[in-house]
């Protein structure tokens, strides 16, 4: 089955095929074949595929010359686009309105192509996006299970795109025309199983062309599947195995076949998540590559509702659409329009301010192509803030604010009111969400499950709370960002089965995010797709009465929830609020240590820079500051200067300004240990000890982890394990936690207790077999935790490692070394017999190609470095490597070792050999560059160069390594793949625990 | 900047005060938008997601009240009803009127936008006279549908204070839909063609859709469409290669011309399709019986197996009337369709005759045009083409 494991496992089924494998061994393709796969994925195949079965697509031509370009344009039609051919990045392409403008980009763009041509293609960057996700068996019977209509058109990728289901500005004719060419489109290309097929729609008459079919599960269908309650992957995988969709049940109803086409009686919306503020120098703008990093999805029963819903899921800080926090920034007419005609992530933000300064619907709409519908549903909020504002809060405007997707506190901002004076005044007048479920039928068969979402678009509710039908709710992590991702996932639903093991019959879990496990409704017995938010939380808990609510492994959005959940006199299971509270609140927590005799890196919470800037003194430069309550070092920075400093001030108060911000000593060269673990209050277990590979300073999640550590002597474990115990105990822990200390010259460090799921968890549960959310569950439950020794995680035999998966590729412009932000985007971890045998493992899966011979260029800043790296060096060039390196850098080695090669800066194109030419002839296999001082102005003047360099080698596919800790092991490993094949052993299941 | 043009339209007749109140008792606050007045039908449900057009002109609809379950309604606007085809039909519309009593939907767009736009629905609704209620919780009103059936419902749009008393009195007092006669009002009063081939089908209009006009147009025969109590002799004397009978409104049971005119098809082997209306008339005709669905059948999502081959389809469909299933053992038909949900009959076929019948609307608009073979079925009846059955 190649379609479930998205483009990888696609990309590999194709290789098995190609390379005989599938037939040597007398292997099938379940579902959809090879020949399907390339059909839909190879462009010329996909073209002349549509063409055989009615299906236009767009019109294009290959020029070398500006005479070529004209008559392509005026065969095709202008607006036309130029893409240039063999460049990276897209760069020197363009869109053109008329000759003139053609001129100029085909002549730039011919230039810019290695090959001297650009592709002149049909504009269509204002058509309408639609998309269709389709189920089709061995038998040829097919279904629509959902179609998808894109905000932004086609100008921004699908990922990019704020999608609502089903689609609203396109009638019958052009739903059911689109529809049919669905079918025909994946009847043709022979897919069993499920597509996504996306077509751009001429918004000024019926003219269509299929863009392209995705034959396999992804993104979209994860969408479809949350958005219809239709589960797509389970259907498509009984197809695959020879069912037919006849045969198989809609699961929803459990009475209805599963061969039908859900209607919907709601409005989702599918907003991305970017997190653009932890990348230096990212091109912010939205365009053909997908940039977001997560998703979250909404339900409502109006537009606005549902769009504002989506907005509060994405845990940015902003309560909706308008009356956010932060509002008060003037912009100008002209920076509107320029940001309308050129959407970023806060398109819709400029949207609303355009309408604010009167711009007009007909404006908007032709600078954004966004259809007038949605920019008129816009206009409905904006007018209604204006409400607010100037009316006087009624019963109706309060009600007419809810249905338009006002929360709470956007009402209570409008009118300088708090948040709980707006719920006392809702609740008095009645105006409470209904509970509606998803049924896959609008209501026309009765659902057998409990799949639901609150809205104002409705006064009756479809299920009732039984008293003995009390019981758990269970908060998620919401959309997956940097910092956030499945892990937290893995947390949720593992805290789900773990509590109905210990035989709680009713778990409710409440999450927002499509691409997740944790909102499949099957795994619980009430899902409510929905925000987690103080306000929507308060309402589901009014509606369930449950026993409890768990707060501690949906990440830090579900944590941060803890304090007032408490305070409004939710019962929060498992550790105290208050003991949560004093974890993350730095004086309270110091004091603790303070009791225990642990020690901290020197630390100081201010709020005014005059202080932090004595303390940065007093301890001495670099300093670390972050705000407290910001999971992933949001904001969090290592600063070198006073300068530094008070830019950095202002930026941390604006993302959490309701806590302090704290300044910390930054020991260089130090060792960073995670904990993770569980206690019941009275015991501890230790899941494992955690070594990072990298020093200090680099982010924990961009950190490669080790278990076991590899560098800490008995003597430091001893103390981590006593002090784990001592801070566990002392906080009265119930359920899961997550320790982080620093290791400097001997001595052990706290640096941050997590009374919560931590991302390493599931590494560590899956590496020493024993599934720590399991166990917290019970903990959390009030029951005693199991007999395990404190080494018990010293006796597994084999070797895991942690490996972060960055998308640097994908976001034009940022850089890649790392530091305290946290930026990989996933992860890989791989099990093996030795340290090597893993690491290998896991650079592999990131997508490092690791060569057994070839050439390494070195570029290293500062003297300490270079005498830190020269063992690294040395062995490379022992394994028979040749070595590049820059300037001062091949100076330093030639003295050192000989036979190192002198090359010249990108900067210094006239010099040869030069880094550029040999990067893009593919004369080097990785580069090790470690930046000067990982310090000081990173981009000005000389590191540019450097920065280059990096950026040049990620686009074209070259390993670059930017730690010396990292450069290391690397190399070492590639010793060891000389003489060494990595182990290749299944995973072994959880051990029993009695 | 793209270069397109714009086309969106304001609602107007809206923010009028109304209620929706239901044969038991129950009372919808809403905003009225269209025509001022109170109307009285049976309050049905449709789940289309799209097509509010073609469903609210399908005369299938007459003496209905509508709710539909999708919650946004009137995005898209209204298109021209003056804009025909090269036949004379009209494009856009499935008959020349607002066929339903009256509309009741979740919310109302106050703004349509689309390039084919010509009117916003609140104008429509004006301009036909026809009251429409929106905010209502049409999710609650669907499920009480689905317990309860369908039943008689009054809406009343005003401009002022509605009395409620008086509209449930009136209600009370008001003929069951069950019993209302729709033929004179659905059907047309004289033939009339389009096209001008050689070789026609004769359409009995029991409140035809044009799209079957249109489908029947597209597979290469003229059009004669006659008035639902058009004699077996008058329809011979157009020398028709094939006949429909058309969906329409209300008991089969209310059109005996239709069904003695069927019965006389039937036995002179006259190639014949029935559809909805149709496929029940046929059924009566060939000593099948029908009966009456709790809830009906409405929405583009009804998923149909052809018996032939276990091919399912998704089907668009109308009705609240159905054949017996038991009934069929001693008719002259046998099943060829039947529902995959309720394993209701979808499809007959006759025994030994030229004759077919599908309770669903192959025809599509609104819905799915994947049962469009149907109608090359009836041209196989007609001696011509391939049929796909085996």
């Amino acid at each position: 089955m190649l379609a479930y494991g998205g483009q990888t496992a696609l990309n590999c089924g194709v290789k098995l095929n190609e390379s005989g494998i599938l037939q040597k061994y007398d292997i099938k393709v379940l579902g959809t074949q090879v020949s399907g796969i390339q059909k839909a994925e190879d462009r010329q195949l996909f073209k002349d595929s549509m063409n055989q079965c009615g299906i236009p697509v767009l019109n294009s031509k290959t020029v070398s010359n500006f005479d070529q370009a004209k008559k392509a344009a005026q065969e095709l039609g202008y607006p036309v686009i130029i893409r240039v051919a063999y460049t990276l990045g897209g760069k020197g392409g363009g869109v053109a309105y008329n000759e003139i403008e053609l001129h100029e980009i085909v002549e730039r763009g011919v230039k810019a192509s290695l090959v001297g041509q650009v592709l002149v293609e049909e504009y269509i960057g204002s058509w309408k996006q639609i998309e269709y996700e389709v189920m089709r068996d061995y038998a040829e019977n097919n279904v629509i299970v959902c179609n998808m209509e894109n905000i932004l058109a086609m100008k921004v990728h699908t990922g990019d795109n704020i999608v609502v289901a089903p689609s609203q500005t396109i009638d019958n004719r052009e739903y059911h025309m689109l529809r049919s060419a669905s079918l025909r489109a994946t009847k043709h290309v022979g897919i069993v199983g499920e597509c996504n097929i996306q077509f751009a729609l001429d918004p000024n008459s019926e003219r269509y062309v299929a863009i392209e079919v995705n034959p396999r599960l992804s993104r979209s269908s994860a969408l479809a599947s949350k958005a219809t309650g239709y589960p797509i992957a389970y259907m498509s995988a009984k197809i695959g195995i020879g069912y037919s969709l006849p045969e198989l049940v809609n699961p929803i109803t459990k009475s209805t076949t599963a061969c039908f086409e859900p209607a919907l009686d709601y409005i989702v919306c599918k907003h991305p998540r970017w997190d653009f503020a932890k990348f230096e120098l990212v091109n912010r703008k939205l365009g053909p590559m997908m940039k977001s990093v997560g998703e979250v999805m909404s339900i409502g029963r109006t537009f606005e509702e549902s769009l504002q819903k989506a907005i509060r899921m994405l845990d940015i800080g902003n309560d909706g659409l308008v009356l956010n926090r932060f509002n008060g920034q003037t912009y100008n007419e002209e920076d509107i329009e320029n940001h309308l005609g050129r959407p970023d992530d806060l398109i819709l933000y400029y949207v609303a301010a355009a309408l604010k300064k009167g711009i007009s619907v007909d404006r908007i709409f032709k600078l954004s192509s966004i259809d007038p519908w949605f920019i008129e549903k816009i206009k409905n909020i904006v007018n209604t803030e204006a409400r607010l504002k100037e009316e006087s809060l009624d019963k109706s405007l309060l009600k007419t604010s809810k249905k338009l997707g006002f929360s709470d506190n956007q009402i209570a901002r409008a009118i300088n009111k708090t948040p709980s004076d707006i719920r006392k005044m809702r609740k008095e007048n009645g105006i409470i969400p209904s509970v509606k479920q998803i049924d896959t039928l609008a209501a026309e068969w009765p659902a057998k499950t409990n799949y639901l979402y609150l809205t104002y678009g409705g006064d009756k509710n479809d299920l009732e709370i039984k008293s003995d039908e009390q019981g758990i709710v269970v908060l998620g992590a919401g959309p997956y960002r940097i910092g956030s991702s499945v892990e937290f996932d893995w947390g949720t639903v593992n805290m789900v089965w773990g509590l109905q093991e210990n035989g709680e019959k009713n778990i409710a879990v409440v999450n927002c995010n499509p691409e997740t496990v944790s909102t499949d409704y099957d795994v619980c017995n009430r899902l409510y797709f929905e925000e987690l938010t103080l306000e929507r939380i308060l309402d589901i808990t009014e509606f369930e009465n449950p026993k409890g609510v768990v707060t501690c492994v949906g990440g830090q959005t579900a944590n941060n929830l803890t304090p007032p959940l408490a305070k409004n006199g939710v019962n929060i299971l498992g550790t105290k609020a208050e003991a949560v509270d004093s974890a993350e609140n730095r004086s309270k927590f110091s004091s603790v240590l303070d009791n225990l005799h642990i020690k901290q890196p020197k630390w100081q919470a201010f709020s005014n820079l005059t202080d932090a800037k004595f303390f940065a003194q007093e301890v001495g430069y670099p300093v670390i500051v972050r705000p407290s309550y910001v999971l992933s070092g949001a904001a969090m920075k290592v600063v070198w200067s006073q300068d530094e400093l008070k830019t950095y001030v202002k930026e941390a108060t604006t993302v959490s300004p309701d806590h302090p911000v704290v300044i910390s000593k930054f020991m260089l060269n130090s060792l960073e240990v995670d904990v993770d673990g569980v206690c019941d209050g009275k015991n501890v277990i230790i899941g494992a000890i955690v070594e990072h590979i990298d020093f200090a300073g680099v982010h924990s999640g961009d950190a490669m982890m080790c278990i076991p550590p590899w560098r800490l002597n008995n003597k430091i474990i001893e103390t981590i394990t006593d002090y784990t115990n001592k801070i566990a105990i002392s906080f009265n822990i119930k359920g899961p936690f997550n320790l982080q200390f620093l290791i400097n010259e001997g001595h052990v460090f706290v640096i941050e207790l997590n009374i919560r799921a931590s991302r390493s968890m599931p590494f560590v549960s899956k590496l020493v077999k024993i599934n720590l959310i399991s166990l917290a569950s019970g903990a959390i439950l009030g029951k005693e935790l199991p007999t395990i020794p404190h080494d018990h995680w010293k006796k597994i035999h084999n070797y895991g490692i942690k490996v972060p998966q960055f998308s640097f590729m994908q976001l034009e412009g940022a850089d890649i070394v790392l530091g305290v932000e946290m930026q990989s985007t996933g992860e890989a971890a791989c099990f093996g017999n030795s340290f090597y045998d893993a690491l290998a493992k896991g650079l592999i899966s990131v997508g490092y190609h690791l060569p057994k011979e070839g050439t390494a260029l070195i570029t290293i800043g500062g003297d300490e470095n270079k005498e830190k790296l020269l063992p690294t060096v040395a062995h490379l060039k022992n394994l028979g490597f040749k070595i590049l390196a820059t300037e001062h850098t091949a100076e330093f080695f030639e003295e050192k070792i000989g036979d190192v090669e002198t090359v010249y800066k990108i900067s210094e194109p006239d010099r040869k050999p030069n880094i550029a030419d040999l990067l893009y002839e593919g004369k080097i296999n990785f580069i090790i560059n470690i930046p000067s001082t990982s310090t000081l102005e990173k981009y000005v003047g000389m590191l540019y160069d450097e920065y280059q360099i990096r950026r040049k080698a990620l686009e074209l596919g070259i390993p670059v390594l930017t730690t010396t800790e990292l450069a290391e092991s690397f190399v070492k490993t590639l010793d060891w793949l000389q003489k060494n094949d990595t182990t290749k052993n299944p995973i072994e299941p959880y051990d029993i625990i009695s | 900047m793209s270069r397109v043009t714009i086309t969106t339209k304001k609602a107007t007749h809206v923010n009028k005060i109304s209620k929706l109140i239901l044969d038991d008792g129950t009372v919808f606050d809403g905003m009225g938008f269209g025509f001022s007045t109170t109307t009285i039908g049976e309050i049905v449900f449709n789940t289309g997601m799209v097509g509010y057009t073609e469903t609210l002109t399908d005369p299938s609809y007459s003496g209905q009240i509508l709710t539909l379950t999708y919650p946004l309604v009137g995005n898209y606007g209204v298109p021209n009803p003056k804009i025909k085809d090269d036949d004379g039909i009209q494009k856009f519309f499935e008959s020349d009127k607002i066929q339903v009593r009256g509309l009741a939907i979740h919310e109302l767009s106050l703004v349509a936008s689309h390039w084919n736009l010509s009117m916003t629905l609140d104008e429509w609704f004006y301009n036909e006279k026809i009251p429409g209620i929106s905010g209502i919780d049409t999710r609650a009103l669907t499920k009480k549908l689905r317990s309860k059936g369908v039943m008689m419902a009054a809406l009343a749009v005003s401009d002022n204070e509605i009395d409620v008393e008086q509209v449930k009195n009136k209600l009370a007092a008001a003929t069951n839909y069950n019993s209302e006669e729709f033929m004179d009002q659905v059907s047309t009063k004289s033939e009339q063609v389009f096209g001008n081939e050689k070789d026609s089908v004769v359409v009995i209009d029991t409140g035809t859709k044009n799209a079957i006009l249109r489908n029947i147009r597209n597979i290469g025969y003229k059009v004669i469409k006659v008035p639902w109590n058009t004699s077996i002799e008058k329809i011979l004397s157009y020398k028709p290669k094939g006949v429909v009978i058309s969906n329409g409104p209300g008991d089969p049971q209310k059109c005996p011309e239709t069904i003695k005119t069927a019965k006389s098809l039937i036995e002179k082997n006259i190639p014949t399709l029935g559809i909805c209306l149709g496929a029940q008339i046929l059924g009566l005709a060939g000593q099948a019986s029908t009966y009456k669905l709790k809830y009906g059948h409405r929405g583009q999502n009804k998923s149909c197996v052809n018996l032939d081959n276990n091919q399912v389809y998704v089907t668009s469909q109308n009705h609240g009337y159905c054949i017996s299933p038991e009934s069929l053992k001693d008719s002259e038909f046998d099943l060829w369709f039947i529902n995959a949900d309720d394993k209701t009959v979808e499809g007959i076929i006759h025994k030994k005759q030229k004759c077919i019948a599908v309770q669903f609307h192959p025809e599509a608009s609104p819905g799915p045009y994947d049962c469009k073979f149907i109608f090359e079925e009836l041209k196989h009846l007609m001696g011509e083409g391939k049929s796909a059955k085996k």
